[in-house]
């Protein structure tokens, strides 16, 4: 029985990988998308273009606006003479904020007055406003200290004294690196194991595989196992990328990571096969598999934090395996997790992995 | 012409019927969007509200009070109050809480006399956008505190620039306002691939298209006939997902229908075209199906500046994120919601979109010619 399994397990590797495209699209594409992405998906701010509009135009002013052009958020690429360009700046797109100095800014400083200074952002993206925000009101806020100090202000009573544990320069490298990891994993084992039985079944190959002497449990094995192997291992190149081209610490269990990488594939080894198995068309099958992974990758915590979700979403999440294993590669990664905190993690995705493989081999016998 | 007319009705009636008959094209196009719209429009928000702090005060008195006052007040943090400093650390690594903000036991009286005290805070940083908007917050309430502190005694404002923020078109700062558009841009790309890239590659696999060939349909025809029933159907996805923001989400339209129908079809064409090269280029539906997977969902996600902006990423990466019709839409489509038809913003992004467009159904054009050999 076992020869058997063995030889369509070697069957379908060889499917998958004799054809040139096919090999292809398995191993060029998650290593030049975990580089490319793993540079694009960051929510540091750099360079991101602003207009100033000093009305005051004083030392304290310029000392100001030499803060912002100075810091790496920001790059200073227009300076105005009026306010008549600022909204037009913007609404093109051509700056993302406009720091306007208002002309009593010395006057008010010198008179210890609140001095007025405005700074006027794009709203269209939401995110990339409230971090140009939060800088801008930190270097003001830097500004505005030291000025105090140097002027015989009245002393800061407290400071606010920040350090940030697992991630100390608040990288979100470090965050969405080891993220697409495990979602470059989903997407490879997807794509290998959802349109498999669609594939034969179109081609008519699958009858002749239901009149070999093979039970329908051997067809399952033969055609989840090579999806497994090929998960773990594309998961393996990729988490060698992110330590040594991302340099991104690895502090946790080993041990921990594998399993819980094993439990994710085998999850969604499982899902795939459900969803080809359900299929009679590769078109079907393909539409299923996008109506699994992207909702999935939304709900696990990728770049959308769940916390901020309905109650009843959050829940929903529970029962996503990526979640799951987001939690575990991240845990792993940064927090030099082991398997005593990641068990809340690695018991749910043992029950997926369970019940979607058992469901799988249900449907296999009933669809054939 | 007469005779290519009656020959292209004739290959329209087929292709539609195809699609009546399997109703998954039907699905990519309308179920496809509805459902992730729907996921997207509740789940996806990267606005921080009700953050689990804990604050740890050492030794209690007037000052600290009225420290845990400002925070208490603040809308963005659900506050908790661990008897000690361990007991709030056990909790910030068992994931409990967000961050610790710890006063410590000589805060009042370094407040009081002029030495500077320190209000400690110890973040979670593995979510490093979280934590730095819950930064941001922090800085705010400091701030209020900060000023309240020296009204209260009679002295100016030791922090004494005032910052007046305005956000345009988004006064509220809702991620909600900005993601909706974009997650349209992002499903279309999604459907116009999806329907288009099995279609010459089933074809191609079943051998159905040699037996065209060998017609008087010319290949024109057939492109024509596959185009024009998914372009209709990736329309009326699009429509039901801008209904769906508006009434759904009350996402504002603040744009016009014609730019929206305009650049909505070119964006289409350029999806479509897309779908149809890697349909023809491909020739077997199993490789366009792992190929539309690939380069449809995640770029269109990571590189359209839906999510992640794209001044800030790196230069080689901003060259990248110009093949990706979503980055053009994704614009436009934030533009024509929150803003309007601004000039400035729609022409450049529909003209590329155009280019884009006329590439891809170029190419397609080509690569279909030299099968016929």
């Amino acid at each position: 029985m076992w020869t058997q399994i063995f030889a369509l397990i070697v069957k379908e590797l060889l499917a998958v990988l004799k054809d040139r495209r096919s090999r292809f699209v398995l191993i060029g594409p998650p290593l030049i998308q975990l580089l490319v992405f793993g540079y694009a998906a960051t929510f540091d701010l750099d360079h991101v273009p602003i207009a100033v509009y000093d009305q005051d135009r004083s030392a304290a002013a310029r000392d100001l606006v030499a803060r912002f052009s100075g810091s790496r958020a920001f790059q200073v690429v227009a300076t105005l003479d009026n306010g008549a360009r600022i909204n037009s700046l913007i609404d093109s797109r051509k700056v993302a904020m406009v720091l306007s100095i208002d002309r009593r800014f010395t006057r008010d400083l010198l008179r210890h007055r609140p001095a007025p200074v405005q700074v006027i952002i794009d709203g269209r993206n939401s995110n990339t406003a409230l971090l140009i925000l939060g800088y801008a009101g930190s270097i003001i806020t830097d500004f505005s200290t030291a000025w105090s100090a140097s002027h015989g202000g009245p002393p800061l009573p407290a400071v606010l004294e920040m350090r940030a544990r697992y991630n100390p320069e608040l990288s979100s490298r470090w965050f969405i690196v080891p993220g697409i990891v495990a979602v470059l994993t989903q997407v490879v084992v997807l794509l290998v194991v959802g349109l498999s039985v669609a594939r034969e079944r179109e081609a008519g190959t699958f009858d002749q595989l239901l009149v070999t002497p093979m039970r329908q449990i051997d067809i399952l094995l033969g055609k989840g196992l090579p999806g497994l192997l090929i998960g773990v291992i594309e998961a393996s190149v990729t988490i060698l990328a992110a330590v040594l081209w991302f340099h991104v610490p690895l502090r946790g269990s080993l041990g921990a990571l594998y399993l819980g990488l094993i439990l994710f594939v085998a999850s969604v080894t499982g899902i795939g096969l459900m969803v080809s198995s359900l299929a009679t068309t590769q078109q079907q099958a393909l539409l299923g598999a996008f109506l699994f992974m992207v909702p999935t990758i939304i709900l696990s915590n990728f770049a959308t934090p769940i916390a901020n979700m309905p109650p009843l979403l959050q829940d929903l999440t529970q029962a996503n395996p990526l979640r799951h294993i987001l939690a575990i590669v991240r845990g792993v990664f940064l927090e030099g997790a082991g398997f005593g905190s990641l068990w809340p993690h690695l018991w749910p995705m043992a029950i997926i992995a369970i019940v979607s493989l058992a469901a799988a081999g249900w449907l296999f016998r009933r669809r054939v | 012409m007469n005779a290519s007319l009656i020959r292209l009705g004739g290959l329209l009636r087929k292709e539609f019927l195809q699609i009546l008959r399997d109703p998954s094209a039907l699905a990519i196009a309308f179920l496809l969007p509805a459902v992730l719209l729907f996921i997207f429009g509740y789940g996806v928000t990267l606005d921080a509200h009700d953050v689990p702090l804990a604050l740890v005060i050492d030794h209690a008195d007037a000052t600290t009070a009225s420290v845990a006052g400002a925070l208490a007040h603040s809308p963005y943090f659900r506050i908790s109050r661990p008897p000690d400093i361990e007991a709030a650390e056990t909790a910030l690594t068992d994931h409990r809480i967000d961050g610790i903000i710890w006063l410590r036991s000589d805060f009042a009286r370094r407040a009081l006399s002029g030495r500077t005290a320190s209000i400690g805070v110890i973040l979670n940083g593995t979510d490093a956008n979280s934590a730095r908007l819950v930064e941001g917050y922090l800085q705010q309430t400091w701030a209020t505190w900060l000023a309240a502190w020296g009204a209260r005694r009679g002295q100016p404002s030791p922090v004494p620039v005032l910052v007046q923020s305005r956000v345009r078109f988004n006064p509220a700062v809702s991620s909600r306002d900005n993601l909706v558009p974009g997650l349209i841009a992002v499903i279309m790309t999604l459907t116009g691939a999806l329907l288009t890239a099995l279609v010459m590659a089933r074809e191609w696999e079943r051998g159905t298209l040699e037996a065209l060939m060998v017609t008087r349909v010319t290949i024109r025809e057939i492109l024509i006939a596959k185009l024009v029933p998914y372009f209709v159907l990736g329309m009326g996805g699009m429509a039901a997902s801008v209904v769906m923001a508006v009434t759904l989400f009350h996402v504002p339209f603040r744009g016009t229908i014609p730019v929206l129908v305009v650049t909505s079809a070119l964006f289409l064409l350029a999806s479509l075209g897309m779908g149809l090269v890697i349909s023809s280029l491909a020739r077997n539906q199993f490789v366009a199906g792992q190929i539309a997977i690939i380069t449809t969902f995640l770029p269109a996600f990571i590189l359209s500046g839906f999510i992640f902006d794209i001044d800030s990423m790196p230069a080689a990466i901003r060259v990248v994120t110009h093949v990706v019709a979503a980055r053009y839409f994704v614009s436009i489509l934030q533009t024509e919601f929150l803003a309007g038809d601004i000039r400035a913003v729609i022409l450049p992004n529909a003209v590329a979109l155009a280019v884009m467009a006329a590439i891809f159904l170029g190419v397609a054009r080509l690569s279909a010619r030299k099968r016929l050999d």
